[in-house]
Order: structure tokens, then C-alpha cells, then sequence
């Protein structure tokens, strides 16, 4: 009679669970054609190859991180809608990303990691917060006029290639700057006029003149000058004067010691404007894609949380309370110790879930960037179906997993035995 | 009792102030926590070009831009319909089979005795954390032997089989809570198993049920994985649909967006309207 009621959950159990597990165990030990008997060269080869390795990294990253701030996370949260009247419309916002699949949340997170500041969210906070503190440079793309006294310096900075004298003036002609791109101040660039005996004085302009014509390294009618740009007047590698330009692109030193002097226009007047961060580049794409994790679980580390605190008997807070223990140290010491067993859960929970991840590294890391953000799960695809097609190694990799998350079996059966 | 209050007052301050901090942190984790999602909805009506040039919050001042362009070019196209049709030959069925075999088993495990039912139920219950990679190469060569590779069925029945430890052992422990006098009585009246399971078990079990309905739904709806191993370009879901517009992500913004929202407005509806249950499910058993 039993066996009718457990007939069919024990068929498909065992075919499509336990058969499975025990043939990839057995398809491991051999080749990617399946017929060599390679014995456990493909485990070792998931600690030597580069890809695996990589993988194994970040998913040793993952468990080290993700687990445990979401965690935390879900118990400042659940800790502090206690004092809230809204704490459920709160509960629920937090809870909501639960419902959506990680494939959604990659597109929502790709919206959100975009690099360009004009289409990425956090890009364009961070430029906007970046040029509100720091005004970014107004000339970005210029190049020195082939021929003219300029040649380019480390960090986007101009100098001149010859020693200047005081009681000179010198041209400085730039090209290279849309100039619908100039500052509305720019006016018709002039000469400047010639300094004093112990002065440098020069003009900074846009060498170009628009349809045509005009004499290269030369102040032609309809150029204009570059106002704002810093000049400094450099002796010896020591910066010792240093002046802007005007409207109509002049500047002057004045007072200068007798010498030798070179001019440079440093590198800030001509700086590429701040991109903000490269999300979803190479070096940054494990934290990223970890952010849209931490995102989506949080909900699910704060329901269960809260569930846990509002089994906590009152009485025992009032009576601390009365004691005059202060809120810190209700929940330093009463709170926390008694939510362990739930934080153990959520955090046990969190750490095989992490160990599985793979819609999400696969949705959000551009192609060109998934060998950089795999991880164990996800490399086991790519391995075995993505183009690999060696289904030993991904085999190997299959059952390394499931011996990964094997020590959560023992806390499982451990918690239903406690539970009977 | 002035002079006690007035000691008081600075302390009240204190906890006015500090009560009023939390309540602004929490508006801006609120906030902060629906952007991204209000974000994927806004960028799902604005033209393909302005997506391209500027981004979403220039909605904010330019409300023109909305258009619903991008959902009728989706929906017209045909195969996105289809893929949202899979998806529910899909998910529907796996929900319900789940269910379905699942109590039947679990009421086998809480109410019928039969010799070595409890090492049974502990390997069920070990089953639960086994991570799908380890099938899908074994499952995929079943498929291919027995030829529903690329099916919607197969898709189904993997669904269906990697649900069944969490649903068993959600149900068993439910089902454990059912008085016993309940069943003997029933028994005693002459039913026979069959009987009880379907007249006393099933309704008095139901919001056990329906949080593993919910779960199970949610799960499926949402999967990637399954349906990107074992469905092909006919039989697969929109999840599989669209990620592979992935690869071309900026140019493809004016499917993925309007895409992705419809995937996820149905779970999003399943979640509001039965909130509670997802909620009972989860407290019952996580560490999946």
C-alpha cells in the first residue's frame, strides 16, 4: 500500500537525482569522448587549470563574502523595522526582488552597472557627486599643433620643448577641441603684447580656423583664445610661477628670476572628464555581481530574522530594560544570542545557495568578461554545454560541487533530528 | 512628578531624534531598494534610442518619452509569445505534479508504517541540497536515449524531481501535525488510504499546500538553468528567450527591458496575492 503512495516520487527521485549522481561520479573518471578511463585526472585538473582556478577563487569569494552581509544585513534590517509603523509596506519592498528571477534582476542590474554616465545609474551619481567636488577640465582631446614650441608630457600635460628666456613672448597654438566645444568667455584670440624685461608672456589659443585657411602656429583672424587654462612657468623641474589665461587666450609672468624657463600647461586643464567606476569590467565584476546578490536576498535573511525576534519573549527585554541595560547591550547580549540558531539557518541557507549561483554571474558579466566572474557552478556549464563539451571535466566539477554543499546534508539531518 | 518628567525630557528628545534617524534610513534603503526595478520599468517605455543617448531618470523631465512601442513590437513578434506560453506549459504543469506527488508521498511518510520509512525520509531529506549541475549531464543523455531532449515534458519532469525533496519534507512535517484521532476515525468508518488521503489529508493540509504551490511556482517561472540545458528554441521559456538577447545587451535594451518586465510581473502578482504563504513556506523550510 505504501509503495502505490511512494511509488512515483521515488521513480523520479531515483532517476532523475540519485542515477544522475552516481553516473556523473562514474563519467568524471573519463575523457571528454567518455570511452579513455583517465581515473581523477579531471579533479586535478580543476586545481591546476587557469578557468577552473579562477572559478574556484571567486567562489571561495562568494562564500567568504555574500553569506554573511546578507546576513548582518537581514538583521539590522529586521532589527530596526522594529521601530517603524510601516515595517511591513518596508518588509515587503526589501522582500519583493525574491519573487523576480535572477535573469530580471540581471537586466535590472546591468541597467544599474552601466559604465557610460549618461545610461548607468550609480555612474552617473558618482560623476555628478565627482564634478560637483572636483569642476572637471574643459579641454579634454587637445593636441599640441605639430611644429609649434609644444610637445606632450606625462599625465596629459603640454610643455615646451625649448628654453625661454624672460622678456619673450610665445605662441602656444592647440588644435584638437570642437569648437562649439570652447567656454562662451573664448574671444577672437590676439598676440599677447610684450612683457617686461624680467616677464614671459603668450598666447594659448585654438589654432583652426573653421572652412579653411588661416597659417599654421600663427594668431589668424577668426581663432580664438583658450581662456582658463593654467600656465606654469617651470625652472628646473620646480614649478615656480604659474598664471590662467585670459578670455582671449594671453597670459603674462611677471617678476620672474633671471634663467631659463620651460612653460607647461599641466595635465589637469586637459584631463578626460570623470567616467565614474568600470562595474563590469574584469577587476570589479565579482563585488558587482555580489551587490545584485545581496540585493535580492536581503528580503529573505530579514523575513526569516524577523520571524525569529518576534518569537523573543518580551518580558526578558523589559526586564533587562529595567535593569537599565541600554539598547546596545540588549541586543549584544540578549538579541543576538538568542537568534543564533535562526542567523545559523539563514546564514547555512545562504552559503549553499551561494555555492550554487549561476543565473545571475551568467546574466550580468558581459561575455567577454564571464571568464574573469565564473564561478564552480556556472564554469560547470560552461565547461560541459558552453562550448567546452567536455563533459568529464564537467563531471568532476558536478561532483566537487555536490561534495561542496555535502556538510549541509549533516546540518540538515542534525536540525530535523532536534526538530522530532 | 514635573520635576521627573523635566529629568526625563532630554532622554525623550534623544529617542524622538534617534526614532526619527531610523525612520529616514529605512526610507532611503526603501528607496534605494525599489530604484533598480522602477528603473528596468521606466527604460521598458522609452524608444530604443533614447535608452541608447540618455538614461532613464530624464523621463523625470522629459515625460514625452514614454512610449509603449517597445511592448507591442514584442508582443507582435510572435516568438516572445510563444516562449510566455511555454513558460506556462512549463511551470503550471511542474507546480502541480509536484504537489500532487509529493503529498502523496509525504502522507505516506507521516501516516503509513511500513519497514525502513524513516532511513527513506533522511535520504529525502538529504536529496534536498543536491545542486542541479550534477544531473544535468547524466539527464541530458537519459533525454536524448528515451527522446524527449528539448521537450516541453522533459523540462517538466526535471522540475518536478528536483522539487520533490523540499516539497516532501515541507508536506511530511505538515502532515505530521494532523491529530491522529482525525485519521482513526476516519479509518474506523471504513475509509480506506486513498480515501483519507483525499478526504481528510489534502483539505486539512492545504496551506502547507499552497505555500509549496507558491514556492514551486515561483521556482520554475523563474528557472534558467533547466530550460537553457534541456529546452530548444521551440519549447523554451522566456527566460531562456531573452537571455539569449543578452549578448547584444545595449542594442537589444528595447526587448530586454519590456522583456524582463513581463517575466517578472507574474511572480511579482503571485507574490502580493499570496504573500503570506510564501512567507509560512520559507519559515518552514529553508536550507535548500
Amino acid at each position: 500500500m505504501a509503495l502505490g503512495f511512494l511509488l512515483p516520487a521515488l521513480a523520479l527521485l531515483g532517476a532523475l537525482v540519485v542515477y544522475p549522481i552516481v553516473f556523473s561520479a562514474y563519467r568524471s573518471m573519463f575523457d571528454a569522448s567518455g570511452n579513455t578511463f583517465v581515473g581523477a585526472h579531471n579533479y586535478t585538473r580543476i586545481f591546476t587549470d587557469a578557468d577552473s582556478r579562477t572559478a574556484m577563487r571567486n567562489t571561495l569569494i562568494w562564500v567568504v563574502v555574500a553569506p554573511s552581509l546578507v546576513t548582518v544585513l537581514g538583521l539590522i534590517f529586521a532589527v530596526l523595522t522594529e521601530r517603524i509603523r510601516w515595517a511591513s509596506a518596508f518588509k515587503m519592498i526589501v522582500f519583493m526582488p525574491m519573487a523576480v528571477s535572477f535573469l530580471a534582476s540581471g537586466v535590472i542590474f546591468r541597467l544599474v552597472y552601466e559604465g557610460d554616465p549618461h545610461r548607468g545609474v550609480i555612474n552617473a551619481v558618482l560623476t555628478t557627486v565627482h564634478d560637483t567636488f572636483s569642476s572637471s577640465s574643459v579641454y579634454p582631446g587637445a593636441i599640441a599643433r605639430p611644429g609649434s614650441p609644444l610637445t606632450p608630457a606625462p599625465g596629459n600635460a603640454f610643455v615646451t620643448t625649448t628654453g625661454i628666456q624672460p622678456g619673450h613672448m610665445v605662441l602656444l597654438p592647440l588644435v584638437g577641441l570642437p569648437a562649439a566645444q570652447l567656454p562662451k568667455s573664448a574671444t577672437q584670440a590676439v598676440p599677447a603684447p610684450a612683457p617686461p624685461p624680467d616677464g614671459i608672456s603668450g598666447t594659448v589659443w585654438l589654432d583652426f580656423t573653421r572652412g579653411g585657411g588661416g597659417v599654421q602656429n600663427h594668431v589668424d583672424p577668426a581663432e580664438k583664445g583658450l581662456p582658463g587654462i593654467r600656465v606654469q612657468a617651470v625652472q628646473a623641474g620646480k614649478a615656480v610661477a604659474s598664471t590662467t589665461t585670459g578670455p582671449d587666450g594671453t597670459f603674462a609672468f611677471t617678476k620672474l628670476p633671471a634663467g631659463t624657463y620651460t612653460l607647461k600647461l599641466p595635465g589637469g586643464n586637459f584631463a578626460a572628464p570623470y567616467q565614474g567606476v568600470t562595474w563590469l569590467g574584469p577587476s570589479l565584476i565579482t563585488p558587482a555581481i555580489i551587490g545584485a546578490y545581496i540585493w535580492i536576498w536581503a528580503g529573505f535573511a530579514m523575513v526569516l530574522i524577523a520571524a525569529g525576534l518576534a518569537a523573543i519573549p518580551r518580558d526578558v527585554l523589559e526586564a533587562a530594560r529595567m535593569d537599565g541595560a541600554s539598547e546596545w547591550h540588549l541586543f549584544r547580549r540578549i538579541t543576538v544570542p538568542l537568534l543564533a540558531p535562526v542567523l545559523t539557518v539563514v546564514f547555512v541557507t545562504l552559503v549553499i545557495n551561494v555555492l550554487k549561483v549561476f543565473d545571475l554571474v551568467f546574466i550580468i558579466a558581459p561575455g567577454s568578461v564571464q571568464p574573469q566572474a565564473t564561478v564552480l557552478a556556472l564554469e560547470m556549464w560552461r565547461v560541459s554545454f558552453g562550448g567546452g563539451a567536455d563533459q568529464g571535466a564537467g563531471s568532476a566539477m558536478a561532483i566537487f560541487l555536490c561534495l561542496l554543499v555535502s556538510p549541509a546534508i549533516f546540518f540538515n539531518l542534525r536540525r530535523f533530528r532536534q526538530e522530532q | 512628578m514635573t520635576a521627573f518628567s523635566a529629568a526625563r525630557a532630554p532622554a525623550r528628545a534623544l529617542s524622538w531624534v534617534s526614532k526619527g534617524f531610523v525612520q529616514i534610513v529605512l526610507l532611503g534603503i526603501a528607496i534605494f531598494w525599489l530604484l533598480p526595478t522602477l528603473g528596468l520599468f521606466v527604460a521598458s517605455l522609452r524608444s530604443e534610442a533614447d535608452n541608447t543617448n540618455t538614461g532613464w531618470w530624464t523621463v523625470f523631465t522629459k515625460p514625452a518619452e514614454l512610449t509603449v512601442s517597445n511592448y507591442q513590437k514584442l508582443l507582435s513578434g510572435g516568438g516572445f509569445t510563444a516562449s510566455f506560453w511555454n513558460t506556462i506549459w512549463i511551470t503550471v504543469p511542474a507546480t502541480l505534479l509536484v504537489v500532487l506527488i509529493a503529498s502523496l508521498a509525504a502522507y505516506a511518510f507521516a501516516w503509513v508504517d511500513f519497514p525502513g520509512r524513516d532511513w527513506v525520509f533522511l535520504v529525502v531529506v538529504g536529496l534536498l541540497v543536491v545542486p542541479i549541475q550534477v544531473a544535468l549531464i547524466p539527464v541530458a543523455r537519459l533525454y536524448g536515449l528515451i527522446g524527449i531532449f528539448g521537450s516541453i515534458p522533459g523540462v517538466v519532469l526535471f522540475h518536478v524531481a528536483f522539487g520533490l525533496p523540499f516539497a516532501i519534507f515541507l508536506l511530511r512535517n505538515f502532515f505530521m501535525g494532523i491529530p491522529r484521532e482525525l485519521l482513526e476515525a476516519a479509518r474506523i468508518d471504513g475509509c480506506g488510504d486513498l480515501t483519507i488521503f483525499f478526504r481528510v489529508v489534502l483539505p486539512l493540509g492545504k496551506p502547507a499546500i499552497a505555500s509549496l504551490g507558491i514556492f514551486q511556482f515561483m521556482w520554475v517561472w523563474n528557472d534558467l538553468l533547466v530550460s537553457l540545458v534541456f529546452a530548444n528554441t521551440d519549447s523554451q521559456p522566456m527566460t531562456k528567450a531573452l537571455q539569449a538577447q543578452m549578448r547584444q545587451f545595449g542594442a537589444n535594451i528595447d526587448v530586454l527591458a519590456p522583456g524582463a518586465f513581463l517575466s517578472l510581473i507574474v511572480p511579482l502578482v503571485v507574490f502580493f496575492a499570496f504573500q503570506r504563504h510564501f512567507v509560512q513556506g520559507l519559515l518552514a523550510g529553508s536550507v535548500k
